[in-house]
């Protein structure tokens, strides 16, 4: 039984949607051709010159309506797998190459960050002594290594591993070490009181205590890392979304364009979602 | 030693021999150039005796609790147990702490079962398992024992705190205002059944608290600290009333209106004299 407040919730995004539907469908309604030269509307010669036939009176837009982006769509992810060399993969099998490699870069910014970020927080000397070099490098743009990183790495696959690695491994590390070293005071003296070996301590008590802001830290990582590839894919190419993307819009394919744009926006929720539901399962009521 | 005249002349004596803790002139000072929290302070804990330490606040009873932990370090003097010199916590040394301190991701019995853990690193699992239940049934909590602190009560959470300092039997057990965030109903009840098991396993206990009618019920010595900044013990004072005094009856034994009015007059009035005595 939904609540009278979801109840209507629900109603309001429905309506919402169907909102940014009906404006869509009559943005891209055909439209009265006209000439800017003063010729009159409906003129047989000017719309031959055009390259129309001569009865036509309207120009579509080239901007799909939602109906022939709905078919195209269907079209699309009917075999999203599809794979007739690198011009011409299925859709899923790009969504699926970005993932591929945001899992790695990701998972690599993971294993160094939070064992680094351990360091900083239960460290301050060391904290100190490396945060000016974060703090500087926290803000650059993970393209802004691009050109570096291709002529030092010098392979394209890794380049776009390289990006997601170095972006998304300073949320999860300043996470870490803020996570760490805000450990309330009085769970180390229990354990120091315990006389509880390091291992022990680690695993039964530091990471626990840190570990919803180490997965704040790394939902932050991974939402920047999913920016971040479709952007380098469009320079690196080959394959991926981002690649697919650009290459659609060369094929001045706007219909792809769009599916892959929220194709994008879904698989980044899911992401989210799927750490946010890691992050409820580590959570703690103090 | 340097104790001014004013002060009990116990300190004087020279440590008992047969003391489990022996506490010999420490101070604490947090900053070089300022006076220290508190000097000179010297008691001795016998085995079995339940002692404990009242003081206004500031006058530095948890940092006393603390180097006996030996989670803080004294900036003079020193602290002996059992012959050695205490120098970093230790599970000879059982804490109870002022904040419940469970760790909030266990539930009652995994946050004693860590306890047990740490004490018996090699014992079988259900050994272990055994033990903590053994210990939060002592404590009467066998029907919450699957839940986490947040779903406990203040007095529930802190009878998880002194069941997981009794689980690794230590040899004394520190208490810093243990019941200070109780109400009066559950405090009570639960420092019967702190006295209960006490007098059960002949636990040695350090206590500190604030609450005179407390200190009259569980303890056999209270020792008085006069005002900071540059606090001293002033006075140690042993309780009149039979051991086998109950809450309800206590104020009917002879001499409880006495003792307690020797030391409520002492942190009235006597504790702020004791302080300008001893800073001259």
């Amino acid at each position: 039984m939904l609540s009278q407040e979801n109840r209507l919730s629900f109603f309001l995004s429905f309506a919402s949607l169907l909102g940014v539907l009906l404006i869509w469908q009559f943005s891209t309604l055909p439209q009265a051709s006209r000439s800017p030269y003063g010729i009159p509307d409906g003129n047989a010669e000017y719309q031959r010159l055009m390259g129309r036939s001569a009865v036509a009176s309207t120009v579509r837009s080239d901007f799909p309506t939602p109906g022939a982006f709905a078919r195209n769509a269907i079209e699309v992810l009917h075999a999203p797998f599809h794979n007739n060399g690198p011009n011409d993969r299925g859709i899923g099998w790009q969504l699926g190459a970005s993932l591929l490699r945001v899992m790695i870069g990701y998972g690599l910014a993971t294993l160094v960050a939070v064992p680094l970020g351990f360091v900083f927080g239960l460290q301050p000397v060391i904290q100190k002594a490396l945060n000016p070099f974060v703090q500087i490098l926290r803000p650059i743009s993970p393209l802004a290594w691009m050109p570096i990183a291709l002529y030092t790495i010098r392979d394209a696959e890794l380049c776009a591993i390289f990006v997601i690695f170095i972006c998304s491994l300073w949320p999860i590390l300043l996470n870490t070490a803020f996570g760490v070293a805000s450990i309330r005071r009085e769970w180390l003296n229990v354990i120091r009181t315990l006389e509880v070996r390091w291992p022990q301590r680690l695993f039964f008590v530091l990471l626990p205590a840190a570990a919803p802001t180490i997965l704040t830290g790394m939902r932050i990582g991974l939402g920047v890392a999913w920016l971040a590839i479709v952007a380098a894919e469009m320079l690196v190419g080959s394959s991926g979304i981002g690649y697919f993307v650009w290459n659609q819009w060369n094929n001045l394919s706007l219909s792809n364009v769009i599916l892959a744009v929220l194709l994008i926006g879904l698989a980044g929720m899911a992401l989210d979602a799927a750490l946010a539901f890691v992050q409820r399962s580590v959570r703690y009521a103090e | 030693m340097q104790n001014s005249p004013a002060l009990s002349p116990t300190f004087a004596e020279p440590h008992d021999a047969d003391a489990l803790v022996q506490v010999s002139g420490i101070g604490k000072r947090y900053r070089p150039d300022g006076p220290p929290v508190f000097s000179g302070v010297s008691f001795d804990i016998r085995p079995g005796e339940f002692v404990c330490l009242i003081g206004h606040s500031g006058c530095g009873k948890s940092s006393i609790l603390n180097i006996l932990s030996g989670l803080e370090q004294p900036s003079e003097g020193g602290v002996i147990m059992d012959g050695r010199e205490i120098t970093g916590p230790g599970l000879d040394r059982g804490v109870v702490f002022q904040g419940h301190a469970l760790l909030p991701w266990l539930t009652a019995l995994q946050n004693v079962t860590f306890a047990v853990r740490a004490r018996h690193r090699h014992m079988p699992r259900h050994e272990i398992r055994e033990k903590a239940e053994h210990y939060l049934a002592m404590v009467g909590l066998e029907a919450a024992m699957h839940k986490k602190p947040a779903e406990l009560s203040g007095g529930m959470r802190q009878r998880v705190g002194i069941a997981r300092a009794f689980c690794t039997q230590p040899r004394v057990l520190l208490m810093d205002e243990p019941f200070g965030a109780l109400d009066a109903l559950t405090r009570g009840m639960i420092q019967e059944e702190l006295l209960k098991i006490c007098a059960q396993t002949q636990q040695t206990v350090f206590m500190i608290t604030h609450d005179v009618d407390e200190a009259i019920f569980l303890a056999d010595r209270v020792l008085l600290m006069s005002n900071g900044p540059d606090a001293r013990l002033a006075e140690d004072a042993y309780n009149p009333l039979p051991r086998s005094r109950t809450r309800e009856t206590m104020h009917h034994e002879d001499g409880f209106y006495t003792f307690r009015n020797h030391l409520v007059d002492f942190l009235v009035r006597r504790s702020a004299l004791a302080q300008k005595a001893a800073t001259g």
